[in-house]
């Protein structure tokens, strides 16, 4: 692979005097296997690299990228990205992020495995999962996809602020989705398993996850509507929590589009919410040493106990809203730098998901929610899902339901919540799911 | 874009293993954008991607690799690279001679957006800017976004076809928040064609702004939304994305072939109301899912879904085309150069219908008229789908009376298009839209006439 540091710094060189300049510089590997009845169906090897420049002049911001690290190509972006600051509105918070002497943690994100392990054997862990899911249950009529996915991921960014800083991640997983058919009724599931070290891919709970999505919802009937106390698998938490992670960005508070703006410190949610947003967990599939402007990653308690406690910046938002970076910069190398919650995590309760039923008459075990993004309107708050699941009746899982939906705000279920599970389950998600209780929200059917 | 003699050359390389079938997509992609928020020009960003995708068809398994490296030694090696992941068996060598082919598009561009100063596109957002301001102190803040592409491409196959497309696409997008004593609303508009900086000239920026920062403005007022199954109008444009999930992508073979469709074996049936003629067009002038040649190289299409309640044909592209031995049907796309190209919809719609809109809505003694939906999702499988509702009112006594706030509509496909009681003479398209699939984003189109669904579930949170 191309050094990426000594390109990156080689750009860095060009700058000229009186502009802030920064450079991100990116190379991925990732290696596709779809397998279908048996046999590869698609194999695809690929390699991209890419370079994102930002010069900041004047107070004035421009940016410019390429899907290439050739050197006419390097010049040729930075000069576009020159030209742009030329039109941008001149904002005297505007600026690179600074070393702030928080340490950078290193988190071993890599694992050579990715490297090492033979094609076939990757092969293999397809084909195993394909197989074994087709026989989980009998009802499985067919398998849709069977994957084996994994990537290697190098970084390098560095400013003329000071930033210099490099990255190497690997990741594999294998994901799976089954049809599943009973009586005329057709049903799709999927499972998947994470990790680093594809060797520590867990082929058998994938397999068993599809098998179980795909049938645990045959026969399904649509109920008629009421309020219910609803059950967040693990799985629709992580959504959940993804979307509340929206408003949590200093940009939207500074720009007024959260509907957390000026409550700072108040209590927005039940006691037995605390969320935080922890990206130096390594647990996190989502977990990196440092944020998109090369600041040390950092634990941040969001919501405290139901107490608004912070909100996340990037070093621009921090400035403007007189406090500091949180090291919570997002972005591609194609994208100038927003801010974002990186890895959340709700602090768990005490009780396992089965527990939470039991003290549940009248419920929902909502296991999958489709069109959060289109029915949840973060400014507003206002939530309308998609939903399917399980009726709970006196503390006992009950009969499948689907063509649902679930409404509230976001505002109110927050404090609706009445009891977080211990089930933490780290997700291939920018957050980890848990079990969640949330009380008295509209189920919309027939 | 590539000498030819290259492109064969990488094609060859490509067969040496035996394959059946190779193909050689090259891409070279400009995009430029500028997004204003909170009154200021944020950012102007320019990018450049150029590459090229290699596919390798050896039996039922297909090799794909990819490279920004355009030179002869970088196309050889992903050539290669592909060749060997399809591992095709067998050895010996094919030799491929390529005929250009020349698909025209049906509209020609008349400002290309890379001529346009950078000033003109930075001046348009800070126009929209203060028209939505102007519309009321409610107003409290304003997002707009510019954006133009021009993507050039170059697709050549084993079975002898080259071919190119210069594509260029135009956005322009306002996003206006309203304050009020219930709390925010939003408001949007935007507007995609397939041509240069000419569509401002009869699309105006401070209409659109107008429009959105009424949208938000008349929410503010709005009811909570009923909550359970209703009658639902869905005016002009606004509904295709109806469609595009609820029918659409139960249609693209690629789905029906693994029986992941609930159309899968019924062709031939009556899967809808009679009213309803189902389209993906391709050829649509300007429209945002337009091109003159899909991203295997085959002419865009007109393709007849369903006729008058009938399915009459699935959307194909060139894997599964060859599988059953027809043609693509123009609906092999991909995102990029980096991306296998799979079955897409272009622009998708259902043809306009008999009735007037107003007794439409006059014959509906309540329910909900949906002049919006905003973006839905499908489970191909069961046809269930679920999308929000942007902008929607109530219909009490056969009239449209208050707003109603932001929600879910869920249903499923087959029974929805059976349930299409009316259709209004009032076709128009909607907005541009991005569709995703297996990670893979392209535009799209959709469209609607005025039509009335007898029941669906509205997700609300009003009794």
């Amino acid at each position: 692979m191309a050094e990426l540091l000594p390109i990156a710094k080689k750009v860095l060189s060009w700058a000229n005097d009186g502009e802030a300049v920064e450079v991100v510089a990116i190379h991925e590997r990732d290696t596709e296997i779809r397998v279908y009845q048996g046999e590869i169906e698609q194999f695809t090897a690929s390699e991209s690299q890419g370079v994102g420049v930002r010069v900041i002049v004047d107070n004035k911001q421009g940016f410019a990228y390429a899907g290439s690290l050739d050197e006419d190509v390097l010049a040729e972006t930075l000069a576009e990205a020159r030209d742009n600051a030329t039109f941008g509105t001149p904002d005297e918070f505007l600026g690179l992020a600074s070393p702030d002497g928080v340490p950078v943690q290193s988190l071993d994100l890599y694992d050579e495995s990715v490297n090492t392990m033979a094609t076939d054997a990757k092969i293999d862990m397809a084909i195993r999962l394909e197989a074994q899911t087709m026989t989980s249950d009998p009802r499985i009529t067919g398998i849709e996809s069977a994957d084996y996915v994994d990537s290697i991921s190098e970084s390098a960014l560095v400013s003329t602020s000071g930033v210099e800083v490099t990255s190497r991640d690997s990741g594999s997983y294998v994901t799976v989705s089954a049809l599943a058919e009973e009586d005329g009724d057709t049903q799709i599931g999927f499972g998947f398993s994470v990790g680093r070290d594809p060797q520590t891919l867990d082929v058998d709970r994938a397999a068993a996850d599809a098998g179980d999505r795909a049938t645990r919802l045959l026969g399904a009937t649509q109920p008629a509507s009421e309020r219910v106390t609803i059950v967040f698998d693990p799985f629709v938490t992580a959504q959940f929590l993804a979307i509340l992670g929206g408003t949590m960005s200093g940009e939207a508070v500074m720009k007024g589009y959260s509907l957390f703006a000026n409550r700072m410190g108040e209590e927005v949610a039940s006691p037995l919410f605390t969320l935080v947003d922890d990206p130096t967990n390594r647990d996190a599939f989502t977990a990196s040493e440092t944020d998109g402007e090369g600041m040390a990653s950092r634990r941040n308690v969001l919501i405290d106990e139901g107490r608004l406690n912070t909100f996340v910046h990037n070093a621009y938002t921090g400035r403007r809203m007189s406090t500091a970076s949180t090291g919570s910069a997002v972005r591609s190398y194609s994208s100038v730098p927003g801010v974002g919650t990186r890895a959340l995590f709700l602090e768990p309760g005490t009780q396992s998901q089965e527990e939470l039923i039991r003290n549940i008459d009248n419920g929902v075990l909502i296991q999958g929610v489709a069109g959060i993004h289109s029915g949840v309107n973060p400014v507003s708050g206002d939530f309308s899902t998609g939903a399917e699941g399980l009726r709970i009746r006196d503390g006992e899982l009950g009969e499948p339901l689907r063509e649902i939906t679930i409404a509230s705000t976001l505002q109110k279920m927050l404090g609706d919540i009445q009891a977080v599970g211990n089930d933490v389950d780290w997700l291939p998600m920018s957050a980890a799911g848990v079990s969640l209780v949330i009380d008295d929200v509209t189920m919309s059917g027939s | 874009m590539l000498d030819e003699s290259l492109v064969a050359n990488t094609l060859n390389a490509a067969l040496t293993g035996g394959a059946d079938f190779a193909e050689v997509f090259v891409e070279d992609k400009r995009n430029s954008s500028a997004f204003l928020d909170d009154g200021k020009i944020e950012e102007l960003t320019s990018g450049r991607d150029r590459g090229a995708g290699i596919r390798v068809v050896a039996g039922d398994t297909t090799g794909f690799a990819h490279t920004a490296d355009l030179s002869e030694t970088g196309l050889r090696n992903a050539a290669e690279a592909a060749a060997a992941a399809a591992r095709g068996g067998g050895g010996g060598v094919r030799k491929v001679s390529l005929e250009r082919q020349e698909a025209s598009r049906n509209i020609e561009v008349q400002t290309f957006p890379e001529t346009v100063a950078k000033s003109t596109k930075v001046e348009l957002l800070q126009r929209a800017d203060e028209e939505a301001r102007s519309i009321g102190d409610a107003i409290s803040q304003v997002s707009a976004r510019y954006g133009d592409s021009r993507r050039k491409i170059l697709v050549a196959n084993s079975d002898g076809l080259i071919a190119g497309d210069d594509q260029v696409r135009t956005f322009f997008s306002i996003n206006c928040v309203a304050m009020g004593d219930t709390g925010m609303q939003t408001g949007r508009e935007s507007h995609g064609r397939t041509i240069g900086f000419e569509t401002f000239d009869d699309h105006d920026v401070t209409e659109m702004a107008r429009i959105a920062a009424n949208r938000a403005i008349t929410k503010l007022s709005a009811r909570p939304a009923p909550s359970g199954a209703q009658t639902v109008v869905v005016g002009p444009g606004g509904g295709g994305v109806l469609f595009h999930e609820a029918c659409g992508h139960g249609l693209e073979a690629d789905l029906v072939a693994k029986s992941a469709s609930v159309f899968a074996g019924r062709m031939g049936e009556q899967v809808a109301s009679p009213l309803v003629t189902l389209i993906d067009d391709g050829t649509m002038s300007a429209e945002w899912g337009n091109f003159a040649i899909d991203d295997e190289g085959r002419p865009a299409q007109r393709n007849v879904l369903i006729q008058d309640g009938i399915l009459t044909d699935y959307m194909y592209d060139n894997i599964r085309a060859r599988k059953e031995g027809r043609p693509s049907s123009g609906n092999g796309r991909r995102q990029s150069y980096q991306h296998l190209p799979m079955v897409r919809m272009t622009n998708t719609y259902i043809t306009a219908g008999q009735d007037n809109p107003a007794d439409i809505i006059s014959s509906t003694p309540n329910g909900v008229y949906v002049a919006q939906l905003g973006g839905g999702q499908v489970n191909t499988a069961t046809g269930d789908f679920v999308f929000g509702m942007t902008e929607a009112y109530l219909i009490e006594d056969g009239k449209i009376t208050e707003p109603i706030r932001e929600g879910n509509l869920i249903g499923n496909g087959p029974e929805v298009l059976t349930r299409i009681d009316a259709l209004g003479n009032d076709f128009a398209m909607g907005h541009p839209g991005t569709c995703g699939k297996d990670g893979q984003g392209v535009p799209v189109g959709d469209g609607t006439p005025t039509l009335r669904v007898t029941s669906l579930t509205v997700g609300g949170t009003a009794a």
